[in-house]
C-alpha cells in the first residue's frame, strides 16, 4: 500500500469519503482477547444491564481503532499517524444477532501544518447516535 | 464514593517490560480488522521506511491496560470498576512502535474532578523502550459514573474479572 494521497492535492475541506465498519459481538470477544481488556460490559448483556447501559457495548478503543483506520488508509501509512485524540460521547450498542451494529466514519481536513501534517476532524456515529466527539488525527502526508 | 484527590501524581510502573512480538501485532490487527501490509509484511513496512512491522496506532493499549488496571483496583483510589466507561483517549507518537520494542510503562494520575454525578480521572502512560527512547504517551479518561455520589450499589463482578473499558 503507497501513499494514496499527497500533502499538495490536499486543502482545507477536502473530505475523506465516508466509511462503514461493522461490528458483532464476535468482534468484541476477539477484540478482549487481543488487547486484554474484559470487562463484562463489552460482552456480558447481564452485567451490562445491571450497570445501567442499554445492551452490551462495543470497546471504546475498538472503535477508535475503526475511525483511525479511515486516516491511515487515506494517508496510505499508519505509521504517518503522529497524533490521535478522540472523545467517546455514546456508546456503541451490539445486539446479539448476526448483523450487530455499524460504525459510520467520516473525515474532513481541518488544518495544513508544516512538515507535510494535516489535522483531520473525525465524525463516528452508530444506531442514529454520534459516537465520537471532538477527534482528530494529526498526520504526516507523503 | 468519591475518588481519592490525594493520589493525584501516583505512578504505577509495569511490573516487567512489554515486548512487542510480530505474532502479537497480527493478531491485534486482525482483531481490528485492520489489512494494512505494515503490521504483517516486513517489506511492505520497509518500503515506509520502517525497520520491521509496525503495531497498529491503537495497539499501545495493550500496555496502557496494565497501568489502568494498577490504578483502577488501587483501594486507596477507591473507583468502582463496574461503573467505569471511557470517555476520551489520545495518542502522540515519536514513532509507531515495531516488532522487537522491549517498552516499560509509566502511568501517572494526572488529574481528579467531578463533573454532574460523574467523577473523572485522567492517567497519562509514557512509554519507553527499555534503551530509554520515548515511543508514545497515551492519555485516558475514565468517567466513574455516579462516582460522585454515595457509593454505587452496583455489581462487584465487573471490577474482580474486569480490566477496563
Amino acid at each position: 500500500m503507497t501513499a494514496a494521497i499527497a500533502y499538495g492535492d490536499v486543502e482545507v475541506g477536502t473530505e475523506i469519503p465516508e466509511r462503514a465498519f461493522p461490528v458483532r459481538r464476535v468482534d468484541l470477544v476477539r477484540y478482549a482477547g487481543a488487547s486484554g481488556d474484559f470487562n463484562p460490559i463489552h460482552w456480558s448483556e447481564r452485567t451490562a444491564k445491571s450497570v445501567g447501559l442499554p445492551n452490551v457495548i462495543a470497546h471504546g478503543m475498538f472503535t477508535m481503532a475503526q475511525a483511525g483506520r479511515l486516516v491511515t488508509d487515506w494517508a496510505g501509512d499508519p505509521g504517518a499517524l503522529v497524533e490521535y485524540k478522540v472523545r467517546f460521547s455514546a456508546p456503541v450498542v451490539v445486539p446479539d444477532d448476526d448483523t450487530g451494529a455499524e460504525i459510520t466514519v467520516s473525515g474532513v481536513v481541518k488544518e495544513k501544518l508544516d512538515g507535510n501534517l494535516v489535522r483531520v476532524a473525525l465524525t463516528a456515529r452508530s444506531g442514529g447516535a454520534k459516537v465520537l466527539a471532538r477527534s482528530t488525527a494529526v498526520v504526516r502526508l507523503a | 464514593m468519591a475518588i481519592n484527590r490525594d493520589l493525584v501524581g501516583r505512578e504505577y510502573r509495569s511490573p516487567q517490560p512489554y515486548e512487542v512480538t510480530r505474532g502479537k501485532i497480527r493478531e491485534f490487527a486482525e482483531a481490528i480488522g485492520d489489512t494494512s501490509p505494515v503490521y504483517t509484511d516486513a517489506d511492505a513496512a520497509r518500503a515506509h521506511g520502517h525497520p520491521d512491522v509496525i503495531a497498529p496506532p491503537t495497539f499501545p493499549v495493550i500496555m496502557g491496560m496494565e497501568g489502568m488496571s494498577q490504578a483502577v483496583v488501587d483501594p486507596e483510589l477507591g473507583i468502582d470498576f463496574s461503573m467505569v466507561v471511557h470517555g476520551d483517549q489520545s495518542f502522540a507518537y515519536r514513532r509507531p512502535l515495531r516488532a522487537g520494542d522491549v517498552v516499560e510503562t509509566l502511568t501517572r494520575v494526572a488529574s481528579v474532578s467531578a463533573l454532574g454525578g460523574n467523577e473523572l480521572i485522567t492517567l497519562e502512560s509514557e512509554m519507553r523502550t527499555v534503551e530509554g527512547e520515548h515511543v508514545v504517551t497515551a492519555v485516558n479518561m475514565l468517567v466513574v459514573r455516579g462516582g460522585a455520589a454515595a457509593a454505587a450499589p452496583a455489581a462487584s463482578t465487573a471490577a474482580q474479572e474486569g480490566s477496563a473499558v
